[in-house]
Order: C-alpha cells, then structure tokens, then sequence
C-alpha cells in the first residue's frame, strides 16, 4: 500500500508542478500514438470496408489471417521492425531506427489487425442491411464501401478507440526499435519500464496512473467530440 | 432510350441444386402496370430480383431492348420491408441523387419535394430508422422514385401497411405511372392487383401459368389454378 500511496502523490505532484520531463514524454506519447491511430486507420478501415463488400477468392483467408494478426506479439513486431531499419536491414539507409517514427511504424503494424478486424464485423452486419438496396441503386464499389464507412463511424469509432488502447500501453515494440533514449524516443510506457527497472516503484507507479489518466481523457475526448451517446439523427 | 420490349427466354434462377423459378418466358411492353400474383412461395420476389438483375440467372436470358447498363441505371426498386439507410429522412432522400453526382444542393431541394409528395415534409431531419413502418415504406418509395426511373419495380410494397398508408403509396404509384413510369410489381393483395394492374401475371410454384390482361385474368380466368386462387382456395 506504501507504494501505491507514494505512487499516487507523484503522480499529484509530477501533475502540479507540470515536470517538464512529464511534459515532454507525455507529448511524446500522444504524438507516436496518435500518429499510429491515424495511419493505422487510414490503412484499416478501407480495408475492412474493401473485405465486407468485395467477393474474391482468399476473401476469407485474408480474414481469418487479419484476425490472427490481432493477436500479433508486439516483441516479434519489434524485432521485425528492428531488422529492417537496421543499419544492414533493406531501410536502413533511411536512418529511422531508435527514432519516433520506427515507433509508429512497430505501432501500426500492431493495430492494423486490430482495427481492421473489429471494423470489419461492423461492416460486415451492415452491408448485410445494405446489400440489396446498394445493388439496386447500382452504385459502384467504392460508393458501397464510402457508404459503409460513414453509415457505421460511430461503430467504427470504437475500432480505432481499441486501436489506440492498444497503441498507448505498448512497450514492448517501441522499446525495441525506439530504444528509450532520453528527450529521443522515451515514452510514458518505456519510462515506467526503466523506473520500475531501477527500483523507483513511486515514480513509476505515478507515470502509471498519469498514463491511465491520458488514456481515459483521450476516449473521453473522443467520445464527447463525436457524441456517440447523444440522440442519434444519424 | 427505349427499355421494352422487356424478353425473358428460358430464364430459371436456381440454389444449390434447387430450381426457385423458372424456366420462364415472358414478354412485357413498355407502358402501365405489371402485377405478379401467386401465394407466398410462389417465387414473385425471385422473379422481380431476376428481372431487376439482383438475382443471378442460372440460364436462359433476359434482355432489354437497349443495353443492360443503361436498363439498370432506369430502374428502382422498393423492397418489402424497407431498408433505410443509418441516415437523417432528407439524407435517404439526396444519397441516390448524389450517388449519380447530382449537387447536393438540387438533390435537397428535389428530396423536399418528394418528401411532400408522400407526406414526410416535416420529418426530414428526424433519423430514418425512427419513422413508422408505413412512413419507412413511404420514403422508401419516395426514394426509389426520386431519380425519376423509367421502371420501378416494387415487392409486396404495402404487406405491412395500414389501409390509410396503403392508399397513400398507392396513390403516389398511380401517379408515376400515369407519367410514364413502367411499374412491375408483386402482391398477393388481390384487391391491390385489381386496382393496379394493366397485365398480370399469375406465377405458381415458380412458373408462369398465365400472363394476360388484368381484365381478362379476373374474369375468365384460363387455368384451374389461377381460378381456385382466385376463388380464395388454397393453392400448392
């Protein structure tokens, strides 16, 4: 209990005395994060719209291996990420390694699945709704997936809700490929890795609570913005 | 452009092995009401779908008098239970206008008009999904008709509708075909073929037993069936 009380008024005093180290690996946070969410998404959800309206013939392979996807292990993603970039990997004349951006890269390709395949089964209900009615309208392919899209934002929003869930607890990826250098590439999740490494549990514990705070607040946020709960006009 | 005549050859849409209907062959022309009658099961909404081309033909042919893209953009159809898109009425009423890249700001003002033709003016920013069954099948009709079709083909269009609602659709359905509109649609409500139809077309069990005009079909019915079912019997 002593930790956790230590833990929490850290946390109150990192937050008051806005610490600029807080500040900074909290910016930092969001930025990698919502980097990923966007691109991630932007990737995702064409293809779940493309997966629920096209017929081919590995359609359902292709699902069932996004699926299995979700469960991606971030470390193997990491070490993925990690050779390519590397100085004597295919990209690694690009320089990326140890900074931001092989972080979003580890990070959308751990919610790609993710995202892909909850906004899949959404789609997939509502193109069921809408299937004989688009048909009849004869509107093409990428109107039926436009259609879908935005008929089923809100369902889709909670897609990319997981997707960032997924994207702001993770460690073990960005450790690797982002390498936790200090006012580089730490990130709140790394941080508490090395503060619990070294035996600091209050401070760890704080940028844990702080970290659970960011996640809440931006769900919320999002929530609020769209306003999922209010009275439907659709 | 002109869609009729409206051939089908040997035309038979089948499921796993089953035949649901056909062979048919059927011959319409281009102008009033074409009602398909038959007990349920007989396969009315397989024949609208195979004609409307939402149903894939196993074999025979269907063919219209021009190609088939430009049939299929001249045509709409009004299914029986009505699928409303997640969207506000006025929303509904514009996605087929834009979809055919009509500016939103036409396609608006032609949605108020239809949406006081069929007397849900005052509803258009309410959500679609919160309209009344008889208010769905309304809008639904209204957008069929919005792009102005030259065929409209409509499944049991009021088998879930009151009297009053019933009226309603079809008088808006009167009024389209009286400019011009090809109307092919299903009913197993006699008294609403009876209103309708130019020609009917009586279907059992997938096939077509007769196919004559409206007049003659109820008064000197030819075949033992379409006498028996008109009579009220059951028939298989």
């Amino acid at each position: 209990m002593g930790d956790l009380w230590e833990g929490l008024s850290e946390a109150f005093r990192l937050l008051v005395t806005l610490d600029t180290d807080l500040v900074e690996i909290t910016l930092r946070s969001l930025q990698v994060t919502l980097s990923a969410l966007v691109i991630g998404s932007a990737i995702a959800l064409p293809l779940a719209a493309f997966l629920a309206v096209r017929r081919f013939r590995w359609r359902r392979a292709v699902i069932a291996v996004l699926n299995a996807l979700m469960g991606l292990p971030p470390v193997v993603v990491g070490l993925l990420v990690y050779v390519l970039l590397s100085r004597s990997g295919p990209f690694g004349v690009l320089g990326l390694l140890f900074t931001p951006t092989a972080m979003i890269i580890a990070q959308v390709i751990i919610i790609v699945p993710l995202i892909a395949s909850i906004a899949h089964q959404s789609l997939r209900d509502l193109w069921s709704e809408y299937h004989d009615l688009l048909i009849s309208m004869n509107v093409s392919q990428a109107q039926k997936m436009r259609t879908l899209l935005w008929d089923a934002r809100r369902a889709l929003l909670t897609a990319a809700l997981a997707g960032f869930g997924r994207a702001i607890g993770e460690v073990g990826a960005i450790m690797i490929v982002g390498g936790n250098i200090d006012n580089a590439t730490r990130v709140l999740t790394t941080a508490i890795a090395l503060e619990t490494g070294r035996g600091d549990f209050a401070l760890a514990l704080g940028l844990g609570i702080i970290l659970i705070g960011l996640a809440i607040t931006v769900n919320l946020a999002i929530h609020w913005l769209s306003r999922t709960e209010a009275e439907g006009r659709w | 452009m002109t869609l009729f005549p409206l051939k089908l050859q040997a035309a038979l849409s089948a499921r796993r092995g089953k035949v649901l209907v056909g062979p048919i062959d059927l011959e319409l022309e281009g102008v009033g009401a074409t009602v398909v009658i038959g007990p349920n099961g007989s396969g009315k909404t397989t024949l609208l779908r195979m004609i409307h081309g939402a149903a894939r033909l196993t074999s025979g042919e269907i063919s219209w008098a021009c190609d088939e893209a430009r049939a299929r953009r001249a045509q709409a159809f009004v299914f029986q239970r009505p699928v409303m898109l997640r969207r506000t009425v006025l929303d509904n009423l514009t996605y087929p206008l834009q979809m055919r890249g009509t500016a939103r700001r036409h396609a608006a003002e032609q949605a108020e008009i239809w949406a006081k033709r069929v007397g849900l003016e005052t509803m258009l920013d309410r959500a679609a999904h919160n309209l009344s069954g008889g208010e769905q099948q309304k809008l639904a009709l209204a957008r069929a008709m919005i792009t102005a079709p030259s065929v409209l083909f409509l499944d049991e269009p009021t088998a879930a509708l009151d009297g009053r609602a019933t009226r309603e659709v079809e008088e808006v359905l009167l009024e389209a075909r009286a400019a011009g509109t090809r109307l092919i649609l299903s009913t197993h409500d006699l008294g609403q073929a009876r209103r309708l139809a130019d020609d009917v077309v009586f279907l059992l069990q997938g096939r077509v037993l007769e196919h004559t005009q409206a007049r003659e079909f109820f008064n000197v019915p030819q075949t033992a069936q379409a006498q028996a079912f008109l009579r009220g019997d059951i028939v298989e």
